[in-house]
């Protein structure tokens, strides 16, 4: 283990490196750059690859080509580049290519502002691509956290088979903390199973227990057929409805029934408190802090902060909001999380507290809302 | 596994009958790779057939090695991810005029620049065959498809010259009626170390020949043989008849180093 001082691109590129990805494609983008320059910097001291492709679409194709050729990859934009790498995204869905995806959110729709923070792709992580499937999706709330949670999206993604994506904010990415960093034989770390049986009944696509198939990669004497249409268990095509069916539910439920394997929401203030705040990454330091502060007043308040934000952990939140007689989510866009806690709490329990002017919350501004709702 | 000498090991025959349409250019295509494959005794593991979306894109489904069916337009960008990640494993993307020259054609001269280690068979049938015969960018201008019922209003790309220019080490272009040459071809870019590109003319009777009055495969045959000329007869036309005939030849044959050598040797040379 040792300490650095890192903001938290580089937090982040440290976690993929120790993790064990050798290979980083990308397109440049604020405020993401940052983790390409380091990995441009850094892969090749550690037998990896950097590579500059010409878009977001084609980072995110090398990105999988190079997962089914056996390595750990990823990949690291922004808004508009993270809307450019959908379609590939569901690609590796079907196909079950492991793979890591890092979005620093920045401000708005379109190319917004692009030096500014934002927590606006919630949705779109959940929903961008067409089709039915599942996605894991970290939220980080610190540089350490950064580092931390890649490591363990890498992990999810080889546990799992599928794409994870990792979204924090400009200003996460740009803020410097002292971080403890693990080296790779300190950490825990996944790597994918290995075909069992010989190359003459290898099927890639055959499901193990848990749903996840064991893929070889492509140069290994188990061939390894792959393709975005509806395919059997050897890869093969088909449009047979009961193959269909089947693979539609199996990529769900691989990751929707596990989803305590994921990383649980954090709680923070009075147990069982009467108001309880909902918030992730940049925005829950300062709901951590009004919480502290609203707590030293003697006001009955608590936080869950998110981790995972999908697959939505909605038994933990609706245990920790059993007691609660209000809930205010505080995040930075027009209510992204808010819609997915009414779905698990009455409405009328929900009072967002929500920001799209560029800047980030103070601890302040939430304190005061603790204090509205409760009408002191 | 052990060395296959035999073209037809390259075949998953028990996936045939396959879907193209009778007269279809693509499984001649098809056979000049197994035929190069099994020359140059490559392991059935060793090779990799990364398709687009498009009725070559079915390809993959007759082989009986490893097969990559990607995204449309996107599969030479993956391929670049899957030869850093296996440097020794021949990559040959099979891909459709549509697929490489129109939503791909970024991927392909950018793949073209860095000189990727991969080789690819794009199968020109002039028009979008898997959607039903739209135009495609390498449709001559004047001729008739489902989306240019008044005649094509833009020139057919070149796509040869256009990937040479953009530094690929081998060039070259032929029709799938000329097979001693298109197997030559194909033996030739598939031997070659950095990114190779062999345009195959092939005929669409279904769509392409329909439109244009070539409504049977051998009527498509033969407007090959009368219209692919040798290079240097081809170079001398102007660009209007450029847009009626086919260039069969070989535009580049060099050695640069492909993007992972250059690469290695970058970080040595620090
Ligand atoms: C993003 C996207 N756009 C459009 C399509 C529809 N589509 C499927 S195949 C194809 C074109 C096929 O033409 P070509 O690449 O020339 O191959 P061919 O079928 O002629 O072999 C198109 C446009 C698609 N699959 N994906
Ligand atoms: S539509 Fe054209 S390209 Fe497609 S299989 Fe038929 S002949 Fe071949």
């Amino acid at each position: 283990m040792s300490k650095f001082f890192v903001e938290g691109n580089v937090a982040s590129a440290l976690g993929a490196i120790k993790a064990g990805a050798r290979f980083f494609a990308g397109y440049p983008i604020s405020p993401a750059s940052e983790l390409a320059e380091y990995c441009s910097q850094e892969m090749p001291k550690v037998g990896g690859i950097y590579m500059q492709m010409e878009d977001e679409i084609a980072s995110m194709a090398a990105v999988i080509g190079a997962s089914l050729g056996g390595m750990k990859a990823f990949t690291a934009t922004s808004g508009p580049g993270m809307s450019l790498m959908q379609e590939n995204i569901g690609y590796a869905s079907m196909v079950e290519a492991p793979c890591v995806i890092i979005n620093v959110q920045r401000f708005g729709l379109s190319t917004g502002v692009a030096t500014s923070p934002g927590q606006s792709d919630i949705m779109q992580a959940r929903w961008g691509r067409h089709g039915d499937q599942s996605i894991i999706a970290l939220t980080p709330s610190s540089v350490q956290g950064c580092f931390d949670l890649t490591v363990e999206a890498f992990n999810l993604a080889e546990r799992f088979s599928s794409p994870v994506m990792v979204l924090f904010e400009a200003s996460i990415a740009h803020l410097r903390e002292r971080i403890n960093i693990l080296e790779s034989e300190e950490l825990h770390l996944i790597e994918r199973k290995k075909p069992d049986v010989s190359p003459e009944d290898y099927k890639p696509y055959k499901p193990d227990e848990r749903g996840v198939p064991r893929l070889s990669y492509y140069g290994s004497e188990h061939i390894l057929k792959t393709t975005g249409l509806v395919h059997t268990e050897t890869g093969n095509i088909s449009s047979d409805a009961r193959v269909c069916a089947a693979l539609v539910e199996r990529l769900e439920r691989k990751i929707e029934d596990y989803q305590d394997e994921l990383p649980p929401p954090k709680y923070y203030g009075t147990k069982d408190a009467e108001t309880v705040l909902v918030s992730f990454g940049i925005s829950s330091r300062a709901a951590r802090e009004a919480v502290y502060r609203a707590n030293l007043a003697g006001i009955s308040a608590g936080l869950i902060e998110l981790q995972t934000v999908w697959p939505f952990p909605e038994k933990a939140i609706a245990q920790y909001l059993s007691k609660a007689l209000r809930v205010i989510v505080v995040e930075m866009n027009r209510g992204q999380v808010t819609r997915e806690i009414e779905r698990v709490v009455s409405r009328n329990l929900v009072d967002p507290l929500l920001r799209t002017d560029t800047n980030i919350f103070y601890p302040h501004d939430i304190l005061d809302k603790i204090k509205e709702v409760h009408d002191i | 596994m052990s060395i296959s000498q035999d073209y037809t090991d390259y075949i998953a025959w028990d996936r045939l009958p396959h879907m193209w349409c009778p007269g279809c250019g693509n499984g001649i295509a098809l056979k000049g790779l197994a035929l190069a494959l099994a020359k140059q005794g490559i392991p059935r593991h060793k090779v990799l057939m990364a398709t687009g979306i498009g009725c070559s894109g079915r390809a993959g489904s007759y082989v009986s090695f490893h097969s990559f069916d990607g995204t449309h337009g996107r599969t030479i960008a993956f391929c670049t991810g899957i030869n850093v990640a296996q440097p020794d494993l021949k990559i040959v993307a099979f891909l459709g005029d549509g697929d490489c020259g129109a939503i791909g054609g970024n991927h392909l001269l950018h793949a073209a620049r860095r000189n990727n280690d991969l080789t690819v068979l794009e199968i020109n049938n002039f028009t979008y065959g898997m959607t039903g015969g739209q135009f495609s960018p390498t449709t001559p201008a004047h001729s008739f498809s489902s989306t240019s019922k008044h005649g094509k209003v833009d020139y057919g790309m070149d796509m040869c010259y256009l990937v040479a220019e953009a530094g690929a080490n081998y060039v070259a272009s032929t029709t799938v009626y000329h097979t001693a040459q298109l197997n030559k071809f194909i033996n030739e870019a598939i031997s070659t170390r950095g990114f190779s590109f062999v345009e195959i003319a092939s005929p669409c009777p279904t769509y392409y020949g329909r439109h244009n009055n070539l409504r049977s495969a051998p009527e498509m045959m033969e407007w090959f043989k009368e219209r692919a000329l040798p290079k240097e007869k081809y170079d001398e036309l102007t660009i209007e008849e450029k847009q009626k005939y086919i260039m069969r030849g070989r535009l580049v044959q060099r050695d640069r180093e492909d993007f992972l050598t250059m690469y290695m040797n970058e970080l040595n040379n620090e």
